[in-house]
């Protein structure tokens, strides 16, 4: 019972309290770059989501299975984004696949999930923070789904801002990032939940 | 050949003010956000930066000819991925405390858009002394902008500057600015007042123009 209870307080802190975007700042190039449209933005961190949760798992395998044996740990950066460059391929092919639509709406953002740094980030935390597969597993997919909250939260917002007026300076990223910043105040309320 | 080139102290300045990468371009958010907490780990990740980008500029510029189109992206994250080990280890040796507190953003400098963008967009099309160049004005940039917020934030939020406390004792810091949505605030505002002086730069250009024109 303890053991499941400190998963689930695990999964709860990894989208609340130790959210991607607004306490660690990994993958702040889309979140605001693609968070025009919610439904852009839903695609984008779905895809995010799925590359984030096999990159932990193939990169923790590599790293025990292959870098640690042989002395290379210090490869982890490079054998990584080897990694994930070959997932991002995948991922995008697939969608290009199933549907079309999403697959242009994402645009140029797709193949940069590879530079996403939410996406390197996380597989370079498992390791730093000694978890095993599982807890790897979990921090990739419920980080990532906080990421996708996030992005999603963010898309609302900035679509209401469309007809709204906002002073000129404000307009694009500078008005993005403020409303990211009160957000961020937001999600501090839950600072401390899981630990 | 020479036509070609433009001059390099135009190269120079290019990145430092026309495409500032951070405040122009956009580029780099993450690195901006989460190093500007002082501003010496601010200016710890710009040096380390602008290290990576002039290395990667001017192998990749060497490398143009022969790395072969398709697979030039992965190509260019090797040679990135190499300097930034490189960077990582001399620093974990003999700056261990600056070290711990970048934490995972320095091996995190190999996803820095910055980095693969000016790659992609100028180091395979230009000579080796230009693009060497072009990594020094961008890196000078990026330094530059991500330390004047580190400056704000440290002086707002801790009520020192560099360390050296400039509020006096009596100053209450207001910690908000150190955490999490100090950043995206303090980089908000630094975007909306380049915005505004761009605009008006841009505008007086207009003025002139329409005064000569008329």
């Amino acid at each position: 019972m303890n053991e499941i209870a400190k998963i689930l307080l695990f999964m709860v802190s990894c989208v609340l309290s130790n959210n991607y975007i607004f306490s660690r700042f990994l993958g702040c190039c889309p979140f605001l770059g693609v968070s025009s449209k919610v439904e852009t933005a839903a695609g984008m961190g779905v895809a995010v989501t799925f590359v984030m949760a096999i990159a932990s798992l193939f990169t923790k395998l590599l790293y025990d299975l292959v870098l640690v044996p042989l002395n290379l740990g210090y490869l982890n950066t490079i054998s990584f984004i080897i990694v994930i460059a070959g997932l991002v391929q995948l991922v995008e092919m697939f969608i290009k696949k199933a549907s079309p639509s999403l697959y242009k709406a994402l645009g140029i953002y797709l193949p940069l999930i590879t530079t996403n740094c939410a996406v390197l980030g996380v597989t370079i935390l498992n390791i730093s923070s000694g978890y095993n597969l599982f807890y790897s597993i979990l921090n990739g997919t419920f980080g990532a789904l906080g990421f996708l909250l996030a992005i999603v939260l963010m898309a609302g917002v900035r679509e209401r801002l469309e007809t709204s007026k906002v002073p000129e300076c404000l307009k694009g990223f500078s008005g993005s990032l403020i409303i990211a910043g009160l957000m961020a105040i937001a999600f501090m309320g839950f600072s401390g939940l899981g630990n | 050949m020479a036509k070609n080139q433009k001059s390099l102290s135009s190269v120079f300045m290019n990145g430092i003010i026309t495409e500032n990468p951070t405040l122009r371009l956009v580029l780099g958010t993450c690195p901006t956000l989460a190093t500007t907490t002082s501003a010496i780990n601010a200016l710890g990740m710009g040096a380390a930066a602008t290290f990576v980008l002039i290395g990667s500029n001017t192998v990749i510029s060497l490398l143009r000819n022969i790395i072969p189109d398709k697979v030039r992206i992965p190509a260019f994250i090797a040679v990135i991925c190499t300097f930034v080990t490189i960077v990582q280890m001399v620093m974990q040796a003999f700056l261990p405390s600056l070290y711990e507190s970048l934490g995972m953003f320095i091996p995190l400098i190999v996803v820095n858009c910055i980095i693969l963008a000016r790659a992609e967009a100028f180091a395979s099309k230009n000579g080796v002394l230009a693009s060497a160049v072009d990594g020094l004005g961008m890196g000078l940039g990026f330094t530059l902008a991500i330390t004047v917020m580190g400056i704000i934030r440290e002086l707002i939020g801790n009520g020192t500057v560099f360390g050296i406390n400039l509020l006096g004792a009596g100053y209450e810091p207001m910690l908000l600015m150190v955490l999490a949505p100090g950043g995206f605030l303090v980089f908000g505002g630094v975007l909306a007042v380049a915005n505004l002086i761009t605009a008006r730069a841009e505008k007086k250009k207009k003025d002139e123009k329409g005064v000569i024109h008329a």
